[in-house]
């Protein structure tokens, strides 16, 4: 807890420093006043031809989606002789959807997959959060030999793409006994997560005014205590917005889990069902959009309560607003 | 202060070491796959599995597919009578991506105990990782004894039976409308001049229609349709010798039959008077998915769609597929009516793991018992074998019971798709990307010289 003693601070720094600190208030106004680069961007973008713009943008990529959401609606028979916009003629059914959820013809229920999907996902966030949050303190505030070369080290492995160490890390758990049990997932998300949420974090600590942490040290708090006290409530934003990230990514994978979790059927989460619901000759594809729907649901429900956090999270600094 | 900060540091880590200790006791159920090895002689007779159950009481077998829902519950509902007789536990797992993941799983040292390899280039690749292991002596008995040699071969490598036969399918077949041939006076055609008279027939009768449809899409395996096509042509055209040579590389890919058997192709699949009902032109059949290929058959756009057996699964809940129903094939003809080629595909069972639980199992699957247990409880039908002792009585669908004749017909032919035995590079690859570039409007030579250049030297 000592690797760094806290340097003695002129009074009048550290005075200001308490001040800052003083209340969540003070640091709110903080917020409202710099608005200098957001602002910029902000006019930059609400001109007419940009509004326009994004109209069209959001058609574009919004259409696909619309027709998927219409197709979950139709038989079977409509769905395979005639494209979505018929569908005002030809009519809407639940049945697809009820077939999905309540499991048909050696069909477990989709439901069932879901709380392998919680299982998998939940660790699969919180670890490299706290994992790379600790990291980006170390990073960013506490001075080691190499730290500079470390650091770029720690980010340069965001360029070195997930497959590549697929099937090392496969023949790794496998050695260890952990082969085809959720740790495996929950150590590779994590450690694939990680390099990105270091550097992330880091940033966002880097930003926080030295003389808050000073200001902690000066009234005796540790590492410990300034990390857990001081730190993370400032940087919440940012840990929510990379949770969503990572929550999504852990969310949608099939790759990693069709890779790790070979042999165990029982831990297979929603993605893998997904990837199976068609039938073994693809007989069944008019069930995919349904399903997809399903198991979309939750990530788009996470991601709309929360991305208040997100958009601050990803266009702001620590205090900054 | 510190020490308040002390303790509850101490607090966050026993919760974390906590945390992971009870998480490691639920998600340590890691698989018991073994390693192979050249087993000593063994003459257990494990055709006895079912007096075995003071051996095998409580063991686990895993089993690792390609068949997922919902084909995979009459799979499951079939082990039944093994797993009451012997207490052995089946731990089944199917998979869509099985071709990719049963190379990979070899590699990383987490195989199954058996998996189902509907590939004999797969086996093969199977087999050269060392972890197969040869079939036991009770498994090559019955081999010979319900399994035509033609089979036998398709489950060994370098003459070494490492895989008995589970289930086939017949692929030589041409799906109608029954109604729609007896309201049009057509007969079902014998031979392959009738056949293309036939064609000719409906295309002058019927202008809104065409006489024949076809898809080829199939995601990243699209094209296999067309390889189907031409191996079942040139079966026919060029004869069963020179289909094992052409498959096995001793005649080039581009052979002058080869040629003349994909010219016969093209007569049907690439003459815009005869294509793509239902659909649009010629090219629109490159990008049908095979699964919406034959459709147009039951809105009347379309008369004629040859697809394998297995196709019976594709038509949408409640239509009826019987010989005086909505939909039913005949057996693709040949030139005429002296031979039977037989085109087909199926499932081997390749071990990975010597124990007496897993050689037990691989004794039940080979049997005419699993084979007609297997009958009854696929009970919508969509699955045959070509175990000679297979009672066609128990098999629900016509169409299969069909299947199950033609595979035990004496006189039929039967010759594995060759795609599947081509190495993968073109039975996987090339073959399938240049059939989809021919049915775009590549020629048929350019066609079969890419294939050919694209094999691999060896």
């Amino acid at each position: 807890m000592s690797t760094a003693t806290p340097a003695p601070v002129p009074e009048s720094v550290a005075n200001e420093a308490v001040e800052e600190a003083g209340g969540g208030q003070e640091l709110e106004t903080g917020k409202k006043r710099g608005k200098s680069a957001a602002g910029n961007a902000a006019r930059a973008v609400s001109s007419k031809w940009a509004s326009l713009f994004a109209v069209v943008m959001a058609l574009a990529w919004t259409t696909p989606t619309f027709g998927l959401f219409v197709t979950s609606f139709r038989e079977q028979k409509d769905i395979q002789s005639t494209g979505w916009w018929n569908a005002w003629r030809t009519g809407f059914t639940m049945d697809n959807y009820k077939q999905v959820l309540q499991g048909a013809e050696g069909q477990p229920p989709l439901t069932d997959f879901f709380v392998n999907s919680f299982v998998i996902v939940i660790p699969a966030v919180l670890l490299p959060l706290l994992l790379a949050s600790l990291a980006a303190y170390a990073f960013a505030w506490i001075d080691f030999p190499f730290r500079n070369a470390l650091f770029v080290a720690v980010f340069a492995l965001q360029i070195v793409p997930l497959q590549i160490a697929l099937l090392p890390l496969v023949t790794m758990f496998q050695d260890l006994g952990l082969g085809g049990s959720y740790w495996s997932l929950w150590l590779s998300h994590s450690a694939f997560a990680l390099p990105l949420a270091v550097f992330l974090l880091h940033n966002f600590m880097k930003e926080i005014p030295a003389s808050l942490l000073e200001a902690a040290r000066v009234d005796g708090a540790g590492h410990v205590r300034i990390f857990f006290q001081v730190l993370l409530p400032l940087i919440a934003p940012a840990l929510a917005s990379f949770g969503i990230f990572q929550f999504l990514w852990v969310w949608n994978d099939l790759l990693v889990a069709l890779t790790m979790l070979g042999g165990s059927p029982e831990l297979a989460p929603l993605t893998m069902i997904l990837n199976t619901i068609s039938g073994t000759l693809g007989n069944r594809w008019y069930l995919l959009s349904a399903a997809a729907f399903i198991s979309i649901a939750l990530p788009v429900a996470v991601f709309l309560s929360l991305q208040r956090y997100f958009v601050r999270g990803l266009l702001a600094g620590g205090t900054k607003g | 202060m510190a020490l308040n900060s002390k303790r509850r540091a101490a607090a966050v880590l026993t919760g974390i070491v906590a945390v992971s200790l009870s998480a490691a006791a639920c998600g340590g159920g890691s698989s018991d796959s073994g390693s192979g090895g050249t087993a000593a002689e063994d003459t257990t007779d494990y055709s006895k599995w079912c007096d075995m159950k003071s051996e095998l009481q409580g063991k686990t077998v895993s089993i690792y597919t390609s068949i997922v829902t919902p084909e995979d519950a009459p799979h499951k509902a079939s082990y039944k009578e093994f797993e009451d007789c012997t207490g052995v536990t089946i731990k089944y797992e199917g998979d869509k991506d099985f071709e990719k993941n049963l190379p990979q799983r070899a590699q990383s040292g987490n195989l199954p105990d058996v998996a189902f390899v509907p590939q004999p280039g797969l086996l093969q690749t199977m087999v050269d990782t060392g972890k197969a292991i040869p079939a036991s002596k009770t498994v090559s008995d019955e081999v010979d004894k319900y399994f035509g040699a033609d089979w036998r071969k398709y489950g060994s490598v370098d003459d070494e039976l490492y895989a008995a036969p589970l289930g086939a399918n017949v692929k030589s077949y041409v799906w109608y409308s029954p109604k729609k041939f007896t309201e049009k006076g057509y007969k079902v055609p014998t031979t392959w001049a009738e056949l293309m008279d036939l064609t000719a027939k409906i295309a002058t009768d019927d202008p809104a229609a065409k006489p024949w449809c076809a898809g080829f899409g199939s995601g990243t395996a699209t094209g296999w349709p067309g390889t189907d096509w031409l191996e079942d042509v040139l079966l026919r055209t060029a004869g069963k010798d020179t289909y094992d040579q052409w498959v096995a590389h001793k005649i080039p890919f581009n052979d002058p039959k080869v040629v003349e058997a994909l010219g016969k192709v093209a007569a049907i699949l690439k003459d815009p008077k005869y294509v793509n009902g239902g659909f649009g032109d010629v090219s629109s059949i490159a990008t049908t998915t095979f699964q919406d290929g034959g459709q147009p058959i039951l809105q009347s756009k379309c008369y004629m769609h040859r697809q394998a057996s297995f196709y019976a699964s594709n038509w949408p809940d409640g239509t009826k597929v019987a010989e005086d129903g909505d939909v039913w094939a005949f057996y693709l003809p040949a030139v005429d009516s002296s031979s039977k080629p037989v085109l087909g595909g199926g499932e081997f069972v390749a071990t990975f793991r010597d124990a007496p639980e897993v050689k037990a199992f691989a004794a039940f699957l080979a049997s005419p018992d699993w084979a007609n247990a297997k009958a009854k409880a696929t009970t919508g039908g969509g699955w045959v074998s070509a175990n000679k002792e297979l009672d066609p009585a128990n098999l629900v669908s016509p169409i299969d019971q069909q299947s199950a004749k033609i595979l035990q017909d004496p006189a039929a032919v039967f010759r594995f798709d060759g795609s599947d035995m081509m190495p993968s590079a073109v039975g996987a690859g090339t073959f399938w990307s240049e059939m989809t570039n021919w049915v775009k409007g590549q020629d048929d030579k350019t066609t079969l010289d890419n294939i050919e250049k694209s094999w691999p030297a060896s």
